[in-house]
């Protein structure tokens, strides 16, 4: 895993008098997969297409699998394979034949089995211009895997995609990585970068706002768990009731709900407090603050690390 | 060459699939070759004479100027052009390939409007058929180049429709397939020797038909190799894989430099 397979060193990408990306560094390793986050215009589709060979970095060293994507693309395109926000195929073509094509442009077999797996075997003999959005991006994905590339990237894959296809496009990408594929997903899907991502940078600006495991990236968050606490009673109704690391409380649904900046003591002292009045405690459910949580307070608080 | 092949044959087929092609390859120089047929051959008996050529010139010039160059544009516009480069389709290819399946497309035109000419419109056959098939080739060299490089260098599919119209409508008119190159002004006959279609119609005239041509015709045949070779080579010197992210090698006015060939020509030939 600590193999490096793609370098990004102060990379800086500018057009006109915007700076779309400016000079970030990072590294991904053999069979890791990792995230982008940021809102639009963020940078992620810059990143992603300059390690593509879609673009030319204006500074900075960008490498993968020792590769410069900028001057050496026949090298680059056996390495890679590559599912784009924005790209297209012949309206004319069909499912077969775009997967024979690009096979054979990458020297190997069709891998018509894909087509199959993504719930496209009905659809081989349909022209593209006919296949709804999803079915396309289905379609590009199966070719972006069909000759084992070592190296994957993914602009925003799940997009339009339902709940089987989104499942079946996960596990396919956990089995790649078990084979050593290295994964690059750039999403706005926060619960698919939780789940899919051992990684994570948060882009802002054209910089990193954040980097780390989603748990790091959650943990150092300012961000309050939230505690709601349903008795049989009413030993927590009244308003004046502090209790440690709270900061706020509101009532909804017959919940009482405490903001709290430590969890440990403030869920031992609500308990202690249920207890004391001879209460009964019914449900209490913790929410540590998710990635989303923390995803909306860098992007409001603009922080760059 | 697998590849290669494959993408050919995929071309190939578009070339009938998608409809605006099979009209423009097809549909429309048939229908217009069944039209002058029909009408010009009453009105105008000694268009007998040149219209196999005229016919064949027609089929190329509709088949590549009005049929190529939005293919292109259409392509490099939807990010077609960047799927192919991550997948490692070489420019190269992308370009010359639909040249060729085009070329193919008109060669087939030509093989029925020779074959039905003398039948339905009493029209002679080439007296040198070696003449007739240089002549052929190298038009159509010459008019896939032309239409490549506008494919190329055009901004959007409107302004390809002005470019390929710059070059379609004066070849109708003074090229000498409807009327003959010796009855225009000299002025005009100067501006017309900047078309390919008087080139390959004054090659047909003097090497294919054995009639007279109106100047060198071995003069004609190197200028439509020429500029065929200087538009492939410029078309990809300044090929662009992207609407959206212009990285071009060239300014595309460099594109006018396929001009040079005939502007030599107005003034070698006579």
């Amino acid at each position: 895993m600590n193999e490096p397979v793609i370098q990004v060193k102060d990379f800086r990408k500018i057009y006109g008098d915007l700076v779309a990306v400016d000079g970030i560094s990072f590294e991904v390793h053999r069979g890791e997969i990792f995230g982008l986050l940021g809102p639009n215009g963020a940078g992620k589709t810059s990143t992603l297409e300059s390690l593509e060979g879609l673009r030319t970095p204006d500074s900075g060293l960008l490498r993968v699998m020792d590769v410069d994507p900028a001057c050496q693309s026949r090298k680059l395109h056996k390495l890679i394979g590559v599912q784009l926000q924005n790209s297209g195929l012949p309206d004319s073509i069909n499912l077969d034949e775009a997967m024979k094509f690009f096979c054979a442009y990458h020297g190997t077999a069709p891998r018509y089995d894909l087509l199959d797996r993504f719930g496209l075997k009905e659809k081989r003999r349909t022209q593209y211009y006919k296949l709804s959005a999803g079915q396309q991006r289905r379609l590009g994905l199966a070719l972006a895997v069909a000759h084992n590339p070592p190296v994957l990237f993914l602009d925003e894959p799940t997009a339009g995609l339902d709940v089987a296809s989104r499942i079946e496009l996960h596990n396919l990408m956990r089995e790649l990585q078990k084979t050593g594929t290295t994964i690059i997903l750039a999403t706005h899907d926060m619960a698919e970068a939780n789940d899919m991502a051992g990684r994570l940078a948060i882009l802002l600006q054209g910089k990193i706002a954040a980097t780390g495991t989603p748990l790091e990236l959650t943990a150092a968050g300012v961000g309050f768990t939230k505690v709601s606490v349903l008795t049989k009673n009413s030993s927590l109704s009244d308003p004046e009731l502090n209790f440690p690391a709270v900061s706020r409380r509101i009532v909804k649904d017959e919940y009482i709900i405490y903001y709290s900046t430590d969890i440990g003591p403030t869920v031992s002292a609500i308990i202690a407090n249920i207890e004391a009045q001879k209460d009964t405690l019914v449900d209490l459910r913790v929410e540590r603050p998710s990635l989303e949580d923390r995803f909306l307070e860098i992007t409001t608080t603009g922080g760059v690390q | 060459m697998n590849a290669f092949i494959n993408h050919f044959s995929f071309e190939f087929r578009t070339g009938i699939r998608n409809k605006t092609l099979l009209l423009m390859n097809y549909l429309f120089p048939l229908g217009f070759y069944a039209m002058m047929g029909l009408l010009m051959t009453g009105i105008n008996p000694a268009f007998r004479e040149t219209m196999i050529p005229a016919m064949t010139i027609f089929a190329i010039l509709a088949a590549t100027l009005l049929g190529l160059p939005d293919g292109l544009v259409t392509a490099r516009e939807a990010g077609i052009f960047r799927s192919y480069k991550i997948n490692g389709v070489p420019a190269f290819s992308i370009l010359i390939i639909p040249a060729l399946t085009t070329i193919l497309h008109t060669a087939m035109v030509t093989i029925i409007i020779t074959t039905t000419a003398p039948l339905f419109f009493d029209a002679p056959l080439p007296v040198n058929w070696l003449g007739f098939v240089v002549t052929l080739l190298l038009m159509a060299f010459a008019c896939a180049g032309f239409s490549v490089l506008i494919g190329v260098v055009s901004p959007s599919s409107r302004m390809t429709v002005l470019w390929s119209q710059l070059i379609f409508l004066p070849s109708m008119l003074l090229s000498g397939m409807m009327v003959p190159y010796s009855m225009l002004p000299e002025v005009m006959s100067k501006i017309a020797q900047l078309l390919p279609a008087t080139h390959a119609m004054n090659a047909f005239r003097g090497l294919a038909q054995n009639l007279t041509a109106d100047f060198n015709p071995i003069g004609s045949l190197i200028i439509l190799l020429a500029s065929g070779v200087l538009a492939f080579g410029l078309a990809i010197y300044l090929f662009n894989w992207d609407s959206r992210n212009m990285t071009r090698r060239g300014h595309p006015l460099m594109a006018l430099l396929v001009l040079l060939p005939y502007i030599i020509g107005m003034f070698l030939l006579s």
